[in-house]
């Protein structure tokens, strides 16, 4: 069948495009040449002053695994005013703070939204993370491996053993776990806690193994950057959340010695300690060092007033975040000598001074960051808000007097702390096309996402400029997953199963005579009934398609 | 029926205890399936229940009457057809089986439960209340030092617990099998099962289980410094508690591990509450983690699926306003016993002995091979990790084990006959119903 998009004014920074009327062919869920002049045009949307996009892909969301779902059985009270009923097309669900599989994937899918990364995959807890995805519809869906405090990494550290072998367990760890990516998360931290330690700074030794969460940084940084993983290491650094890690942030940077390394969720990872209550904006330092360091990418993880809920693998922090907790109860987990993880509801409160702080903090790093191919849009959903608030996150950086509006609203003593009533920075469409389309696919090496060229996958947002960016933003006129139209106005029209992104880098199969006897020594489960396998992958998500993307292309060897 | 020569398997996971060790060899010979490792008594009945039909054969039937497989799954379908409230119950079986069920609820607006719900709301209840702090299988292994068992020997619930996660000498950080500890609170029904390779028995603190809340309370005081009075709480001498309340915090890495279903007394949710509060308070300064254990009949791969598709565990009605959660109004046996359902579901494929409530209501049974049972509509499926492969979530609920099958004796399983069941009602089918249903 062929689909015409007819005179939409296309926004396409992977090519330059930049609001120029043309004309996008779909054939078989991909963008095509237009055809010979008299081919027979199946189906055409007349797009005619409507803007056209390629489809958001957001690169750090919490939407499956198992601190989700423990989210989701914890909160029944936040499900409730959201309760979603069955359709003859949607199945029923809920909506807010962690809702559930299916209704996360048509919000996302409403919103013109055609992909989402889950960030914190603990290689144990891998087959639930693809289950959930595996029902969560529509949008493509891929997740990247937690390591950096299992005790395998860190025993092969200790014995100082080559970066080879290292490179090895990584790629094996990502193959078997079915990643697109590699992320560490309080490296070595979560590991200290189960040892009784409560904080690990970036040159600290970690119990027990001595080594630093400096060296595993960089470890994995190198493996990733050696093994041709498109993604960089995925960053959550040393003290998420305690007042003066702006300084460990900016460290950890220099720690990489040029290596690409993308740091999430910075935001959290932003403060200083200035003022009489120890707590202040780092985010200028932060954003100079962005802008001076092309190696280094991040995403905001802003936070948005009201309540949320966080789940993170650092066990360490959520544990002292647990006093903050609201309403007050909390999970902590050991897991597996794999990792941890936390979570913790949370009411962010534009009356506080900290959170209100903190929503500057974020506000400030989007607008000071230069480049908008390094700064990717994220609430760390659900952490610093629901992904569902994106369209009024996208209005406040878009939207000066709006923004200021806000501002005048929060916590005085945080707003006069903060130099955000003096950043005038809007973004433009343009900029917020790459932020939430060219520039993630880039990162993860999604060559066929994130652009309009001819050989594109066809998911397409289309959108009704509208001044009030939060409602153009909110409900899109179309939405194409791989050809189908899948969204209308911000309903949902056609359920399908989008796929699932993975990478394989390359590993010398000897590495399991490591890691074999680790898992019978020292596990409860078998290596092999660890490793899961492409058909299992392919059963987990309703017969979606498994897309393995090239691990060298464009990467030094 | 397998006509294959004798087949020999390694590493087969088992998914008759909550433990789902992944570690058994097991013969299959003309679709006899047979373990040649260990003797563990709820795997060897489990494998021993999988050949009982294997001569008599097992066939679905309707009314008591031999039907086929067609005829069976269009009448479940007219039953459900019918049903303006149908409650799904039982729901003893795997993802794709529990995948199936949800899916079916979801289109005829029913009530969602699992046989095990009145002992794992036990721990649900504490979960929304407060949460917890609690860890996993391999981490006891590799670092428990003090084991409290509390209102349990785990033994008699989970028999490998102890060979798999205690008695360890090969470990991370050097500990070994004798280094150590375990107290009993409560009554333990055989505190012998947990003496050490060397010897050494369990020291056993004993009071009523029903008492269990108090004397955790009891311990959270005497780690607080708080005073207590009295010579004695719940019978048990306060010198001893105050001793176990010193280890405690002496210890590097206390667990504190409960089986719900040894926790049989009204409100027990507040005694494992009180446990973990206990837990809670000693995190201030030392490790110590909760550790719930528990697992059959695919009960915490229920509450999983069933929690990331409609965000509340079971016990929820797919209501025509979506999903409607209560605790307490949905649990099934109430349900039923109140009349609010005009159809029964009930599916049961790891025990033969895990039939539905008694009762007057149309019923559709999906049950073990063996299973003898009277209701309307009966079709035997296929038995998790035995007949049909498809995950089950261990009793520390991080680990999803991939079952195997073993055999095919031709049973059907549970997510063909929900999809059959689901074709028949809604013939035009929807995005959904369109999806094919696999194992997974």
């Amino acid at each position: 069948m062929l689909i015409k998009l007819t005179g939409g004014k296309v926004i396409d920074p992977a090519h330059n495009v930049d609001g120029v009327a043309r004309d996008i062919y779909i054939r078989d869920g991909r963008i095509v040449d237009a055809p010979e002049p008299g081919a027979k045009v199946d189906q055409e949307y007349d797009l005619r002053g409507k803007l056209v996009m390629a489809g958001a892909i957001d690169l750090h969301t919490h939407i499956g695994g198992g601190k989700v779902n423990i989210a989701r059985a914890m909160l029944p009270e936040d499900h409730r005013p959201d309760l979603c009923a069955a359709t003859d097309l949607e199945r029923s669900g809920c909506g807010h703070a962690a809702p559930s599989t299916f209704t996360t994937g048509y919000r996302y899918a409403e919103m013109g939204y055609t992909a989402g990364f889950e960030p914190a995959m603990m290689p144990v807890n891998a087959r639930q993370a693809h289950m959930e995805m595996g029902d969560t519809p529509i949008i493509d869906k891929g997740a990247y491996a937690m390591l950096g405090s299992d005790d395998l990494l860190l025993s092969l550290m200790k014995d100082g053993v080559d970066q080879r072998v290292i490179n090895d367990y990584v790629a094996w760890t990502i193959t078997h776990s079915q990643a697109m990516g590699l992320k560490v998360v309080n490296p070595g931290g979560i590991s200290a806690f189960k040892f009784n330690q409560r904080k690990l700074d970036l040159d600290e030794q970690a119990p027990f193994y001595g080594v630093t969460p400096r060296q595993i940084l960089k470890t994995l940084a190198q493996a990733l950057h050696d093994l041709g993983v498109p993604h960089p290491l995925h960053v959550h650094g040393c003290n998420l959340g305690v007042p003066g890690n702006v300084q460990t942030t900016l460290d950890s940077f220099a720690a990489l010695d040029g290596l690409p390394a993308h740091f999430t969720h910075i935001q959290f990872h932003s403060y200083g300690t200035e003022g009489d209550r120890k707590f202040s904006s780092g985010a200028a330092h932060i954003a100079e060092m962005v802008n001076k360091h092309k190696n280094i990418s991040v995403d905001v993880g802003q936070i948005l007033f009201g309540q949320t809920v966080t789940a993170s693998g650092d066990n360490m922090s959520q544990h002292r975040n647990a006093a903050h907790a609201d309403p007050s109860k909390s999970v902590i987990m050991d897991i597996e000598c794999d990792a941890g993880c936390g979570v913790v509801p949370f009411r962010y409160r534009d009356t506080n001074f900290v959170n209100a702080l903190q929503w500057c903090i974020g506000l400030e790093t989007f607008l000071l960051v230069d480049d908008p191919w390094r700064v990717f849009l994220t609430t760390d959903h659900p952490n610093g808000a629901p992904f569902t608030s994106y369209p009024h996150l996208i209005r406040l950086l878009m939207d000066k007097s709006f923004r200021n509006e806000q501002l005048a609203r929060i916590n005085t003593d945080a707003a006069g702390l903060s130099t955000l009533g003096s950043l005038d920075r809007e973004y433009s469409l343009y900029e917020i096309a790459i932020m939430t389309r060219a520039a993630p696919a880039k990162t993860l090496g999604l060559r066929d996402r994130g652009h309009l060229g001819v050989g594109a996958a066809a998911d397409i947002t289309v959108y009704t400029e509208d001044a009030d960016r939060e409602k153009m933003f909110a409900k899109p006129n179309y939405v194409f997953k791989d050809g189908t139209l899948v969204a209308r106005d911000g309903r949902i029209v056609q359920v399908v199963w989008g796929n699932t992104h993975v990478v394989k880098p390359e590993y010398d199969p000897g590495i399991e005579k490591v890691i074999e006897p680790h898992f019978r020594r020292f596990r409860t489960q078998r290596m092999g009934n660890f490793k899961i396998s492409n058909d299992e992958m392919c059963e987990c998500g309703h017969g979606s398609k498994l897309h393995v993307h090239d691990c060298t292309h464009g990467r030094k060897q | 029926m397998s006509h294959h020569p004798p087949e020999s398997r390694h590493e087969v996971p088992c998914s008759f205890c909550g433990l789902l060790c992944d570690d058994l060899s097991v013969t299959t010979d003309h679709g006899r399936v047979r373990i040649e490792s260990g003797n563990c008594p709820r795997a060897l009945a489990g494998f021993d229940a999988a050949n009982r039909h294997l001569e008599a054969g097992a066939s679905p039937s309707i009314g008591g009457k031999t039907a086929t497989l067609e005829e069976a799954v269009a009448a479940a379908a007219a039953i459900l057809g019918k049903a303006q409230a149908p409650l799904f119950g039982g729901c003893g079986t795997h993802l794709p089986g529990m995948r199936g069920v949800m899916e079916l609820a979801d289109a005829t607006g029913g009530t969602v439960d699992h046989m095990n719900s009145y002992s794992m709301f036990r721990n649900f209840h504490v979960l929304q209340n407060s949460g917890w702090v609690v860890t996993s299988l391999s981490e006891v292994r590799n670092r428990a030092d003090l084991l409290v068992c509390f209102g349990t020997d785990i033994g008699s619930r989970l028999p490998r617990f102890y060979e798999r996660c205690l008695w360890v000498d090969d470990t991370l950080f050097g500990l070994g099998a004798e280094d150590r500890e375990v107290v009993m609170l409560g009554q333990p029904k055989d505190p012998l099962l947990a003496t050490s390779p060397g010897g050494r028995k369990a020291e056993v603190l004993a009071c009523r289980n029903e008492q269990l809340g108090e004397v955790a309370q009891a311990l959270r005081a005497l780690v607080r410094g708080a005073p207590v009075s009295g010579d004695a709480v719940a019978g048990i001498p306060l010198a001893d508690l105050a001793r176990l309340a010193e280890r405690l915090k002496a210890a590097k890495y206390g667990v504190v591990a409960w089986v719900t279903s040894d926790l049989d007394f009204d409100h027990a949710e507040l005694a494992i509450q009180s446990a973990c509060d206990l837990v809670r308070e000693l995190n201030a300064h030392t490790r110590c983690n909760g550790l719930p254990l528990g697992g059959t009949d695919g009960d915490y791969t229920a509450h999983q699926v069933c929690t990331w598709q409609t965000g509340f565990t079971v016990r929820t009605r797919l209501s025509a306003a979506g999903p409607q959660h209560d605790p307490v109004a949905l649990d099934a046996e109430r349900v039923l016993a109140e009349g609010r359902a005009d159809a029964l579901f009930w599916v049961s494929s790891f025990d033969p002995g895990k039939t539905p409530p008694a009762g007057k209501r149309p019923t559709v049974v999906l049950g073990h091979p063996a299973m003898r049972v009277d209701c309307d509509v009966f079709i035997p499926v296929g038995i998790p990790g035995i007949d049909s492969a498809g995950h089950l979530f261990r009793t520390d609920s991080s680990v999803a084990v991939p079952m195997r099958q073993l055999r095919d004796v031709g049973l059907p399983e549970v997510a063909d006959v929900t999809a059959g069941i689901l074709a028949i009602l809604r013939p035009a089918g929807n995005g959904q119903a369109k999806q094919e249903v696999r194992a997974c």
